[in-house]
């Protein structure tokens, strides 16, 4: 039996080494897997934090209503009634935050209206369009229409 | 800027860019290698097929010098290459990828190294014996420190390496077999997602293997003006010819297959076959690369030909064959992003040149292994006299 | 001071104490409105999108604002979301059997809308489908991550981890509906998070919010409240790509066969 581990004696080594490397390798990855791995599963679980950080630039219907009352109103009564504010206005999560430094934007230009209202076959047959460039040739949407409360 | 490449018809907006660059097609590429180069060692150490003996040590260090670089390429791909040991840290069991890591590693160090290792032991204690200063150190921590070179050790040797072999196979089938699962478990490509991938992988993988032990033989004994062993590159070539109709046979079923079914993905695919892989596929890997060589290598075994014709033949073959593998492995790879997922449009893979993963660096990661090969062959030489004491063996 | 509102105080303390989620909820508690403050709880709910094909006008407002919302790259191939205009062409009386090859086109992504190509007198049918992440319950790009840095979160969310993508684009092959990208400026994968910074906080996402036809809605399943389940009740819906079995989460109502 001595004899035999004498001539196995590098293989012993070399199992040591392979030993040892294993060793290395749980105790140092220990170490380095992140904190909450695996608790919700497969991944770290402060990731989901890590997705809620970002601060919106769309503040939302009802905080545009907070300050804009009146229009909010119209808007609600109208043909428009379902649209949000910032469909036309644009994100204004900045302005919500900080009214007096930050402006807010008037939606009055004929692309915003034209971009839902142009004609299109692909569009569903009940929704109202018009011939984007002889409809009202040169006018303003808002000449005839009320964007809260569209209709003549 | 660069600028967006030429699509025709309609693709997901995110797919108009490949992901899977040059770089990805070499993986499989070098892997194969490995996997092949190990199998052809083992002919002669598990299946007693004494004839391709010359070509063990050789094939040995190639299937080493080639697995060392086989992470290059992908390393160099990784968006964040510095995090790649997360794979080790937290793999996740169902990713076919995130196995790579352990796979690779087991089959370089519980396979390769060791056998590696116990076939050289009495050369490292000789040279060890032989050295002195830096060299004898550097020899003697290779021989871990025991330099017992007793007839019943190396007896032992042989079992552990014998025993060393025989796990290495289906290793060696496991390396490159899930190479093919990373592509074939892909239910969002048909052009990847079939069964048959792995096997397909590892069949052109002992192609692949085979023929390059056999240029690297060729070139070796030219080179160091050794006699060349006739009938041990016969068996090569003879192996190499049944192992090429194998893969051919089983590619041939993949394509009935597809042409039977005609899935919903068939026409988009026998579109692109036909014009975007005309020439990759059709004319490079089926023609030039497999009925070309497939013939000569058929030749050499039908009709008596003389030492230089067949040196000749083989050789012509053995290079088409690594060609046509390589392209098998591109037409895989680069094909299956060049088709919309939506199956209404195709792509097109501009390789950029001097960049991360253009084409000078696929070069260089190709011609690295050469390198590491020379390298290895220096410091461990397959054709060196062994020892008097293992003469019997 | 009642004992349930001294309970709630007493749970809102522990949570702020506990949680940085309800820190931010602490504003809602000074607004007034503390029914919709407390924390959030990824358990108690299950996230879903239902799209009326019907209803879309391929106004591009949802792609726009997915945009701004996130900051995605503007060039159309970083898309978390986009808008596909597909044209079926008549079928030929004579040639019955040739099944109508659509056309589909996304110039930018259907971010400024779509000018018209298929003037009256064309034929065929055209319609717009509202594209994004599916949310799949059992996700294929999330089954191939490596690393687990792509994971199902427990509201039904797959959701990045952009701190641990490796970048190895995996997950971008294995999605059957080529909804992610590799961010140019973080060399990690990105996708629709169904705007979970928003929806976390009790908003609704960035695309439901200035969809001006109500044709995107956005619902939590675990809530038997939620309009959702009317709509879901309402219409035959269809998922995308059913045959991948990839229990997706965004139904679309309407939805045509040429689609895909």
């Amino acid at each position: 039996m001595r004899e035999l581990l004498r001539d196995a004696e590098h293989l012993i080594r070399l199992g040591l080494l392979f030993a040892a490397g294993l060793l290395v390798f749980l105790v140092v990855r220990a170490q380095l897997v992140p904190a909450g791995f695996g608790e919700l599963g497969h991944f770290r679980a402060g990731a989901i934090g890590a997705n809620q950080e970002r601060e919106p630039r769309f503040a939302g219907r009802a905080a545009c209503a907070e300050c804009h009352g009146e229009p909010a109103e119209s808007l609600a009564a109208g043909g428009h009634a379902a649209i949000s504010c910032e469909s036309c206005h644009g994100a204004l999560a900045a302005h919500a935050a900080e009214p007096a430094e930050i402006p807010g934007f008037a939606a009055t230009a004929r692309a915003l209206c034209v971009q839902c209202h142009a004609m299109n076959r692909a569009r569903p047959a009940g929704h109202p369009q018009v011939e984007p460039v002889s409809h009202a040739e040169g006018a303003a949407c808002t000449d005839c229409h009320d964007a809260h409360a569209p209709g003549l | 800027m660069h600028t967006l490449p030429a699509v025709e018809g309609f693709m997901y907006p995110n797919e108009m860019e490949l992901q899977w660059s040059v770089l990805i097609v070499l993986y499989p590429f070098l892997t194969g290698l490995v996997a092949g180069a190990f199998i052809l060692a083992s002919l002669q150490r598990v299946f007693k097929v004494q004839a391709v003996a010359p070509t063990y040590r050789l094939s040995l260090l190639t299937a080493l010098a080639f697995l060392l670089v086989a992470p290059l390429p992908l390393q160099l791909h990784l968006g964040h290459p510095e995090r790649s040991f997360e794979m080790f840290l937290t793999p996740h069991r169902s990713s076919a990828m995130a196995m790579f890591g352990f796979v690779y590693l087991w089959y370089l160090l519980a396979v390769l190294v060791i056998e590696i290792w116990l076939e050289y032991r009495p050369y490292l204690v000789g040279r060890a014996r032989a050295t002195t200063g830096a060299t004898r150190l550097f020899y003697r921590a290779l021989t871990l420190g025991s330099e017992n070179l007793s007839p019943r050790s190396l007896e032992i040797d042989d079992r552990v390496g014998r025993f060393v072999t025989v796990i290495g196979i289906p290793s060696a089938f496991l390396l490159h077999g899930y190479v093919g699962f990373i592509f074939g478990s892909v239910k969002a490509n048909p052009w990847w997602s079939t069964p048959l991938m792995p096997i397909v992988f590892l069949f052109s993988a002992i192609v692949s293997g085979i023929a390059a032990v056999l240029l690297i033989y060729l070139f070796y004994t030219w080179a160091k003006r050794i006699p060349l062993d006739m009938p041990c590159l016969d068996t090569m070539a003879k192996y190499l010819y049944y192992a090429f109709l194998v893969d051919f046979a089983l590619e041939l079923l993949d394509l009935v297959h597809r042409v039977y079914e005609a899935d919903e993905s068939f026409h988009t695919l026998d579109f692109m076959v036909k014009t975007r892989l005309y020439g990759s596929q059709l004319v490079g890997q089926i023609f030039l690369g497999t009925l070309v060589p497939l013939g000569m290598l058929a030749l050499t075994q039908l009709v008596a030909l003389s030492e230089r014709a067949r040196k000749g033949l083989y050789a012509g073959a053995a290079a088409l064959t690594l060609v046509g593998i390589f392209l098998m492995r591109w037409n895989v790879v680069i094909g299956g992003q060049l088709f919309s997922k939506s199956f209404l449009g195709y792509t097109t893979y501009k390789m950029e040149f001097a960049t991360r993963e253009g084409l000078l660096p696929a070069i260089l990661v190709m011609l690295l292994p050469l390198a590491v090969l020379w390298a290895l062959v220096r410091l461990l030489p397959p054709m060196a006299a062994t020892p008097p004491e293992t003469e019997a063996r | 001071m009642s004992v349930d509102r001294r309970q709630f105080l007493a749970d809102t303390t522990k949570l702020l104490l506990l949680t940085g989620a309800a820190s931010r909820a602490w504003a809602f508690v000074e607004q007034g409105r503390p029914q919709d403050a407390p924390g959030y709880d990824v358990h108690r709910h299950w996230w879903a999108m239902f799209i009326d094909i019907e209803k879309c006008i391929g106004c591009g407002l949802c792609v726009d604002a997915c945009k701004v919302e996130n900051d995605v790259p503007p060039e159309a191939h970083y898309s978390r979301t986009w808008v596909e205009r597909y044209h079926v062409p008549d079928r030929d009386p004579l040639d019955p059997l040739a099944e109508p090859q659509p056309r589909v086109d996304s110039p930018d992504g259907g971010r400024h809308g779509f000018p018209e190509i298929y003037p009256p007198g064309t034929g065929g049918k055209s319609f717009f489908v509202p594209k994004l992440c599916n949310h799949c319950a059992h996700s294929p790009c999330v089954q191939v991550c490596p690393v687990g840095a792509t994971f199902e979160s427990p509201d039904g969310v797959v959701l990045v981890d952009k701190d641990y993508c490796v970048g190895c684009r995996y997950c971008v092959q294995a999605c059957p509906y080529g909804c992610r990208y590799i961010d140019p400026r973080t060399q990690t994968v990105d996708k629709c998070t169904l705007c979970y910074h928003r929806i976390t906080r009790g908003l609704t996402t960035a695309c439901c919010e200035v969809c001006p036809t109500g044709a995107r809605q956005f619902g939590d399943l675990k809530n038997p409240r939620d309009p959702i389940h009317d709509l879901l009740r309402a219409h035959k819906v269809q998922v995308l790509k059913p045959q991948m079995a990839t229990g997706s989460k965004v139904y679309y109502a309407g939805l045509d066969a040429a689609v895909r």
